[in-house]
């Protein structure tokens, strides 16, 4: 890998860090509404995966979708505008935090309803099976969500049709309040892609470089006619499940420890002890995502809101 | 007389329920350690025990199937939808199961099984998350609907449907936890099945109910200033569905307004306004008047989501074009 991508790998995490702490400000002084789920502790899993993919490949994850719409290649005041439901945001104002989508980048979007965009998935697979377009769908999904019926299904189909697919778990270790034990029959999770017959693997989700060269060689491999494949990522939200969580299912020191591990912060070390980037450069980088987000946000407050007809919009595509 | 939240009356009917009967238990998505996530049934896990306050795994076909497999086995059953949104992935436990299995099983089958969910929209959540689907499920015969819209009815209506042989969906708004309302110290139920008169008046009937009510009564308070006393008939319950009070205050009236959050199309309104034509036509000396939701998904823009939902001055309107 060159420096120049080492360096852009580090500006998206940072700038998805710098965004969201900034989203939890505005969602505090009233300006972002609804529900707002936190993607810090995780931005090493979406940033490493979406690096590894080709821009015709397919993504698609669940409402925690702030960090995959950067990694994406959605503009952060762009992001910033959704957030504050803005004509200029990325669905119109018409989705929100849970709802990010830009088809042009074959983002397929964050879906609010837990699993039930793991079927999609498999159609995004299929469509492209069915076409012979050499494209691989990548489906992220949180541990909870590997409890619903959706899952189930959409993974069974998946290697019933050997369809190009990459599930990819991100298991923060809760579904809201509910730590893994208490919810999944089986604590190891890639047991369930076994179960279906599919090869799977873990990698560990604080460290960018580990999830993309999985992520690289097993879109590979799918691309290749290899068919669905199942990695699970360990990772850990640093936030609340959305805000105003009172998080009485977990400690502050079992935050803490796994602050220990960040994964920017351990990208950084990467970078520096190999001699991949100097320290002055990361803070560089580090202050460009800092005016970026300042940036995205006077977009934002300043762009106009949805026109009252935007109401009537989109409802159909034929009147 | 206690002035109380609408949380908290809901919480102090399952918390009564909870004591009285061992057979009640409730089980769903975060309703134990975390305390529900709209906080109704918060302190009731360690109170109660995970027995008894039963966090679930995300599956919202099993909450709702394996309660009614519960249920037959003679325990009763709460079993709590997050919002009533996530009762779409339950459909089939809740319509082909939950309505059915008395009837088709020769009445052999009984199933004490309530279903709380959260309806409504209003907070921003965006298109999957703001429905106020109450309707669909009152069009569904062998399930009964309950949708209270102040403390003291949500209080006495919760603990009728949890002693209720019959399962009962009984719906929440997301919106009116907050509110206050008089409830007793003491036990009391009320009926499942009886609409009730809200606010006496003599000038325009409203029906309506849950969130509608709020509207409706705001609405009345605005209305009386301009001299027009509007009779608030709250439904309470739409399955099964009480007319005659609607009828009574209509035959007085010979005006209706007819007020849901839900959508327009299809919806309460237009039930309701059937049965006026067909059983009180003699006495109708207006249009009868429908409001509701606009016929889009609810956007996550807060303008744009606030001029989908019928308003105060919806309902004022209204009134004013038929008064
Ligand atoms: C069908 C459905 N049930 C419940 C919810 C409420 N809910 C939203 S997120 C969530 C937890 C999901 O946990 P996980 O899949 O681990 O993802 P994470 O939030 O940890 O990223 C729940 C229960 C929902 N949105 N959809
Ligand atoms: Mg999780």
């Amino acid at each position: 890998m060159e420096k120049r991508e080492h360096l852009d790998l580090y500006f998206q995490m940072v700038t998805i860090r710098r965004l969201e702490e900034r989203a939890a400000e505005l969602y505090q002084e009233g300006k972002i509404g609804g529900f707002l789920h936190l993607y810090i502790g995780q931005e090493a899993v979406s940033t490493g995966v979406i690096s590894a993919r080709q821009p015709e490949d397919r993504i698609i994850t669940a409402y925690r979708d702030h960090g995959v719409a950067i990694n994406c290649g959605i503009p952060a005041r762009v992001v910033m505008a959704e957030l504050m439901g803005k004509a200029t945001g990325c669905s119109k104002g018409k989705g929100g935090s849970m709802h990010m989508a830009d088809v042009t980048k074959n983002y397929f979007g964050g879906h609010a309803i837990v699993g039930s965009h793991l079927p999609l998935a498999s159609g995004l697979a299929l469509g492209d099976l069915y076409q012979h377009n050499p494209r691989v769908t990548v489906c992220m999904f949180g541990d909870g969500a590997t409890n619903i019926g959706f899952f189930h299904e959409a993974v069974n189909l998946s290697k019933v049709w050997n369809l190009p697919i990459l599930w990819l778990c991100e298991n923060n270790q809760y579904g809201m309040g509910t730590a893994v034990e208490r919810a999944s029959a089986v604590p190891e999770i890639p047991q369930k892609a076994e179960g279906y017959g599919i090869p799977n693997s873990r990698v560990d989700g604080m460290n960018i470089m580990e999830v993309r060269e999985a992520a690289l060689e097993i879109i590979k491999k799918i691309r290749e006619g290899g068919g669905p494949y199942f990695l699970e990522a360990v990772t850990y939200r640093y936030r609340g499940h959305s805000m105003g969580d009172p998080e009485r299912y977990r400690k502050p020191e079992e935050i803490h420890h796994w602050q220990e591990n960040d994964p920017i912060g351990i990208y950084r070390r990467y970078l520096v002890d190999r001699q991949l980037a100097s320290e002055e450069e990361l803070n560089q980088k580090d202050i460009d995502a800092q005016t970026e987000i300042d940036e995205a946000v006077q977009f934002a407050e300043s762009s106009p809101e949805p026109a009252p007809e935007s109401l009537y919009q989109d409802v159909f595509v034929e009147p | 007389m206690a002035r109380i939240t609408m949380r908290e009356a809901i919480s102090q009917a399952l918390w009564e329920e909870m004591e009285r009967d061992p057979k009640v238990f409730i089980q769903g998505e975060e309703v134990g350690v975390w305390g529900g996530s709209y906080a109704v049934t918060r302190g009731f896990y360690d109170h109660f025990g995970g027995e008894r306050v039963r966090d679930t795994p995300i599956s919202e076909s099993a909450i709702i199937g394996s309660a009614i497999g519960a249920a037959l086995t003679g325990l009763r059953p709460v079993a709590e939808l997050m919002t009533i949104n996530f009762a779409f992935v339950a459909m089939d436990h809740i319509v082909n199961q939950a309505a059915k299995l008395h009837y088709m099983f020769g009445g052999q089958m009984v199933l004490p099984i309530v279903i709380r969910a959260v309806s409504g929209g209003g907070r921003q959540l965006a298109a999957t998350h703001s429905q106020t689907p109450d309707v669909i499920f009152a069009h569904f015969p062998g399930l009964k609907v309950v949708a209270p819209g102040t403390p003291y009815d949500a209080k006495g209506l919760l603990k009728s449907a949890i002693r209720s042989d019959d399962p009962v969906l009984y719906i929440e708004h997301a919106t009116l936890y907050q509110m206050r309302g008089e409830v007793p110290d003491g036990e009391y139920l009320e009926p499942l099945g009886k609409s009730k008169i809200q606010r006496p008046g003599k000038d325009v009937t409203i029906v309506t109910y849950s969130k509608g009510l709020d509207l409706s009564m705001k609405a009345a308070t605005e209305l009386a200033k301009d001299g027009i006393e509007a009779e608030i008939v709250d439904l309470r319950s739409l399955q099964p569905l009480d007319m005659e009070p609607v009828y009574e205050s209509f035959k007085k009236t010979n005006r209706a307004v007819i007020v849901e959050e839900g959508w327009r199309t299809f919806g309460i309104g237009a039930e309701i306004s059937a049965r006026i034509y067909e059983e009180a036509f003699d006495y109708i000396d207006a249009p009868i008047v429908r409001i509701g939701q606009k016929q889009v998904p609810l956007p996550y823009n807060r303008n744009l989501e606030q001029m989908a939902l019928p308003q105060v001055e919806d309902v004022i309107k209204g009134v004013k074009e038929i008064v």
